[in-house]
């Protein structure tokens, strides 16, 4: 669905986005995650048609960004960083407006406004000024706005940024509910978001994609090593040495019947022979667990390795 | 087409969400109308002076009423054309609404013709209303009607261009008041260009004098439909949004 190879964007002499490849699928939700200044709205204004690339080659919904802007923007729907709402108008008056620019047919036009307020759930607003509306309502309005033509692909520019965190989960549910009829690809600089939100990660950093996998292959590929916990019933000294001698195993600590396992980073699936060795060693296995590092660990090595201290940069972590 | 009209159709509309378009037009309404009834007595005092003492010379419904009536008008709108187009774009890329424009299957020219458009039909609802003024005169008198409709035509491309300058200083700055400021300053540079031709050389002062705005008027108010005016007149429209055009590609390089 979307297509992105070698793209480059320079303002002037600086470099925004540096040689940026990647594929999205047809229903696919692609989050884009990246501290600020990464190139995450850079990248977004491209595909959307808003703004020319300086090198590389973008095609979304089978267009060519360049060269069929128009027919990109039919199919696209954006919700850039701060929702383009006129604060005046009312909020049905407003997505008629949005759904007539998109070319919604007239006979069309009351049933897809209708549809974009019932997914955003704006129903009892409708009739309300947009500029009497909090921050979370605007917000939404946004998004019916973005949805309001039922464009094939919902570019959403940190769809979150600056709502409480009720509203958060509301809007997190709502893009949640909108994968599979759209391919959604939306940008935060927030960990937990995009955990929560989307199927597939694409990590960004001074305008280069540093990491491109599911969370969970995340995790193992980018991790120091995976930990296990597991509880055995009768732990023998000789099966724990034997453990330790797997391939891809760094190392076992036993303490009583509980043990932890920690794997070789890289290493992505060696619990079958773990739990094997356990059961042919006659330990019995009770109990089995893999803790998960969070990807904001994986998250704070990709991007500040090198100038944050494990310690600090992780209070900073939710917010880098 | 249509995207043209759904742009101007919601920016006209957005005029009278704010109280500046009902200033606009209560203010033009309000000092044409004094005008025009300060018009109408003192032609009626001078032509009272000629029937009954003979004195000076009877002058005509055009002379006297029709053309200063215009005059007035084209003056008026140099001074409230700053407050209709310097929202247009400025108010839009300070929201940043005009995301919304930019990133609809609308093209660039349908944007800058529909908010043209919808600035046009404010001063052309603006007109309508100073159309009770001929009707006074034919109801009490026998005006000439062709200076009056080609002097409606000559004001309402005259105004057109000061709109072409309004919407092309709105494009350039996020701020309203610069473009209002600029709009008006631009408008009376070259409306009052013709002063400085007199003092110019011969071929710069031609030039001047042919980019005088108000210089190419002066064929209207006397009931003749000038070609080479009307060709300035649209030429200066076009140029003006030709050049928003130029200047709302370049912002989105930026
Ligand atoms: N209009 C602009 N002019 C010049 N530099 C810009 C402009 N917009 C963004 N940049 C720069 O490009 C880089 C990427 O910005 P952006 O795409 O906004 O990042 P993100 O959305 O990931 O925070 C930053 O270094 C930023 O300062
Ligand atoms: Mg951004």
């Amino acid at each position: 669905m979307i297509h992105v190879s070698h793209l480059t964007k320079m303002y002037g002499p600086r470099t925004a986005v540096n040689d940026l490849s990647f594929d999205i699928q047809k229903g696919e939700i692609v989050g884009f995650l990246g501290p600020n200044g990464a190139g995450k709205s850079t990248t977004m204004k491209i595909l959307t048609g808003f703004m020319p690339a300086t090198d590389g080659k973008v095609t979304v919904a089978g267009f060519d960004v360049f060269t069929q802007a128009i027919d990109v923007k039919r199919n696209v729907g954006y919700l850039p960083e701060t929702p383009p709402v006129y604060l005046e108008m009312s909020v049905e008056d407003y997505l008629d407006y949005a759904a007539r620019l998109h070319q919604v047919p007239s006979a069309q036009l009351k049933s897809s406004v209708s549809s974009a307020l019932e997914k955003t759930d704006l129903g009892s607003v409708r009739s309300r000024l947009i500029g009497n509306l909090s921050k979370g309502y605007r917000q939404r309005v946004g998004l019916a706005q973005a949805l309001v033509h039922n464009p094939q692909v919902l570019i959403l520019d940190e769809p979150t940024v600056g709502l409480d965190p009720k509203q958060i989960i509301e809007i997190r549910e709502l893009i949640k509910g909108l994968a599979g009829d759209h391919t959604v690809i939306l940008s935060s600089h927030i960990l937990p978001e995009v955990t929560a939100t989307c199927q597939r990660i694409i990590v960004i950093s001074k305008g280069r994609i540093v990491a491109e996998d599911t969370i969970e292959r995340l995790t193992t590929r980018l991790n120091k090593g995976l930990i296990y916990s597991m509880t055995v019933r009768t732990p023998h000294p000789a099966g724990i040495t034997l453990m330790r001698t797997l391939p891809g195993i760094a190392s076992v600590t036993a303490t009583g019947p509980k043990l932890v396992v920690e794997i070789q980073p890289g290493v992505s699936e060696v619990r079958d022979q773990i739990v094997s060795t356990a059961v042919n060693q006659g330990m019995g296995v009770l109990e089995f667990s893999a803790e998960k590092v969070s990807l904001e660990e994986i998250f704070l090595q990709l991007t500040t390795e090198e100038n944050v201290p494990a310690q600090a940069g992780k209070k900073d972590g939710a917010t880098v | 087409m249509k995207n043209i009209w759904t742009i101007a159709r919601r920016d006209f509309r957005n005029y009278f969400t704010s109280p500046i378009a009902y200033i606009v037009i209560a203010g033009f309404l309000g000092i044409m109308g004094w005008m025009f009834f300060f018009n109408l007595a003192h032609f009626n005092e001078q032509n009272m002076q000629y029937q009954q003492y003979n004195m000076g010379k009877a002058i005509s419904i055009t002379d006297g009423i029709v053309r200063p009536l215009f005059g007035n008008m084209n003056v008026i709108f140099l001074f409230l054309i700053p407050f209709i187009t310097m929202r247009l774009f400025a108010e839009e890329k300070k929201s940043q609404t005009i995301q919304l424009l930019m990133t609809s299957p609308v093209t660039l020219t349908d944007i800058i013709v529909g908010k043209f458009l919808s600035a046009f039909l404010l001063i052309s609802v603006m007109l309508g209303m100073t159309l009770v003024y001929p009707v006074v005169l034919f109801a009490t008198g026998n005006p000439d009607i062709g200076p009056i409709i080609t002097s409606y035509i000559g004001t309402l491309l005259l105004a057109s261009c000061l709109l072409s300058v309004g919407v092309l200083f709105s494009s350039m700055t996020e701020n309203q008041i610069v473009a209002g400021a600029l709009t008006f300053a631009g408008g009376l540079f070259l409306w009052l260009i013709s002063w400085a031709s007199q003092a110019a050389g011969p071929v710069w002062g031609d030039l001047l004098l042919y980019l005088s705005l108000i210089n190419h008027y002066a064929s209207f108010g006397l009931g003749i439909l000038n070609t080479s005016d009307l060709i300035f007149y649209f030429s200066f429209i076009f140029s003006g949004l030709f050049l928003t055009h130029r200047v709302l590609e370049s912002y989105r390089w930026r």
